[in-house]
């Protein structure tokens, strides 16, 4: 599968990623390549078989509904970048 | 050419936890912000989530309830999209190995009959924090406060089965009552445990095909979602007549214009790149599990409202509005079952006991009153009845007794006694009948002479000098034997 700049370019809209015009051509180069040698795995045949959500054979992993005291308010905004009284400070939304 | 809607919706409900569903935070309402947050719901690197079994219980409940084909496996994934109410860039969701698929809920049109509303798919996922947009010209931030992040929410989507405005009204009032019934959330809208977003669109009335719809949210009450219908039945109709094309789009309600507006196509972009989400394992949805709740699901309102139509001779309409709480309705037949006069219980409940609470409770968003906030328990309002239907008191004793009833919490018997509301007995009406007699001579010449309808002037002045104390059923005989006429 060919990886297209404007491919590229769509991706790094949705995770808020500005790039240059010299990384998308990168990119698009690097990723192209990525996706080719994965793409060795489409000539197993997989008819048949289920697809797997996860590799790990425990299921089921409860926790009980039960309270556990959170952090602290100082603590919770401690590592944020900006914080105003008890709230984390964000850029405008709206 | 009459255009019908066809409407569907997604139904977000927070589950009734008492920790939210990844991790132990608690789901309290109301405390102070940024303080039900620990290192999982705040998205930091290296938390994991693990499934509240609580919240997994719940889900599996409703989806039971509705019917749904719960498959044997249920899987999470991860929905991807940056907002800053969301702190891990992703909600974690069910796209593809949902917990109940197929199902329907059933709703009471009355004289309509019952319909069933088709449910598409139910699902298990976390809601999101809250943004705060303080006010002020100069102000270009928002506040976050993420205690409402990763609170157990269930999305139940159903399938576009609604045909009308009232169809809309009474699917959102009874998903809230089947809800609540089930007793899986509060449903308390105007703090935003339960929300409806409206899926829309319009077509000629008996054409198959779909129009395009629209997807409309920030819909924050019943009465706001009935409004957008009107709305978008006015926006869409008046493209479709122009000969114009619906754009299949999300819109956000203008409860100031009250009207919906296009959003942004750069938010519209509904790429949200699922994939299953590494953190979770997979769920096997046991067969033990499913019996046990099975065997604890309650009697829903639909059936409960036809039971009490058949076994209590109630009207449809009486039936709804006594069945449409469960409170209300175990009431009820705690009355009845210690005064077996089902249609007497039934009119006082709602001459009474439910004015009472509409005259209070914060209309159709606000604050909901239940029976329970009424001072008046079920086995006082039995014995009041009781006392009516053995003659003890008066109807018109009965309605003065009530509001004390409600003041003084003190049973009927009791305050019969204090207050000597007991009818008269004929030893003492006797000199009371004949003054009312020899103070109308008219009148009781008109019954001698005939007129049996005049007896009712006598009746009242009797009733009038007693104070109600007087039994009606052996007055007017007593009345008749003094001025001997049969």
């Amino acid at each position: 599968m060919k990886i297209t700049p404007e491919l590229v370019e769509h991706v790094a809209l949705l995770s808020r990623l500005e790039l240059t015009e010299e990384q998308k051509a990168q990119f698009s180069r690097e990723l192209s390549k990525i996706f080719e040698y994965v793409e060795q795995l489409g000539e197993v045949d997989v008819s048949g078989v289920e697809p797997t959500a996860h590799p790990l054979p425990q299921k089921n992993k409860f926790r009980p509904d039960e309270v556990v005291p959170g952090l602290a308010n100082e603590t919770a905004l401690a590592n944020a970048p900006e914080t105003e009284d008890v709230y984390f400070k964000v850029p405008q939304v709206l | 050419m009459e255009l019908e809607p066809v409407i569907g919706f997604e139904v977000h409900a927070e589950l009734k936890t008492r920790a939210k569903v990844w991790c132990g935070c608690s789901t309290a309402f109301g405390a102070p912000p940024n303080t039900n947050v620990c290192p999982v719901c705040m998205g930091l690197p290296g938390a994991l989530p693990v499934l509240n079994e609580g919240a997994y219980r719940l889900a599996l409940r409703t989806a039971l309830a509705l019917h749904c084909d719960i498959p044997p496996v249920t899987t999470f994934d991860r929905k991807n999209y940056y907002y800053p109410d969301l702190p891990k860039n992703y909600q974690i969701s069910q796209n593809d190995k949902f917990l109940g698929k197929g199902g329907y809920l059933e709703i009471n049109l009355g004289e309509a009959g019952v319909k069933q509303v088709g449910i598409d798919n139910i699902h298990l996922e976390e809601d999101a924090g809250k943004n705060i947009h303080p006010e002020g010209t100069a102000v270009d931030y928002s506040l976050l406060d993420l205690n409402r992040a990763g609170m157990p929410l269930l999305e139940i989507v159903t399938k576009p089965d609604i045909r009308s405005r009232h169809e809309a009204h009474v699917f959102m009032n009874s998903m809230r009552s089947f809800l609540k019934y089930l007793d899986v959330s509060d449903c308390k809208m105007e703090e935003g445990s339960l929300r409806f977003e409206l899926n829309m669109s319009l077509r000629p009335k008996g054409s198959e095909e779909f129009g395009t719809k629209v997807e409309v949210k920030n819909l924050n009450s019943i009465s706001v979602v009935l409004k957008c219908i009107d709305a978008e039945l006015e926006r869409q109709g008046a493209v479709l007549a122009e000969g114009g094309a619906i754009i299949q789009e999300t819109r956000l309600w203008d409860d100031v214009e009250a009207v919906t507006r296009a959003m942004r196509t750069k938010e519209t972009a509904t790429d949200y790149r699922y994939f299953p989400d590494p953190d979770l394992v997979d769920f096997e949805v046991k067969e033990e599990v499913k019996q046990e709740i099975l065997a604890t699901l309650p009697e829903l309102p639909v059936a409960r409202c036809r039971r009490f139509e058949e076994q209590y001779g109630l009207s449809a309409y009486d039936a709804g509005l006594l069945t449409a709480q469960r409170q209300t309705a175990d009431y009820f037949e705690d009355a009845v079952r210690l005064h077996n006069n089902p249609k007497g219980v039934a009119n006082w409940i709602m001459a009474e006991a439910l004015r009472w609470l509409n005259e209070r409770s914060g209309g159709e968003e606000g604050e909901e009153l239940t029976i329970e906030h009424f001072p008046v328990p079920a086995p006082a309002i039995a014995e009041l009845l009781r006392l009516l239907d053995e003659g003890t008191i008066t109807g018109k004793i009965a309605k003065q007794l009530f509001p004390m009833m409600i003041d003084t919490g003190k049973t009927p018997s009791v305050l019969v006694e204090e207050k000597g509301l007991k009818p008269l007995d004929d030893s003492a009406l006797d000199p009371i009948v004949e003054e009312v007699i020899a103070n109308m001579p008219k009148v009781a010449d008109d019954v001698r002479n005939g007129k049996a309808k005049a007896i009712g002037a006598l009746v009242g002045a009797v009733m009038k000098k007693t104070q109600g104390k007087a039994n009606p059923a052996t007055l007017t005989p007593l009345i008749k034997s003094k001025l001997g006429v049969e």
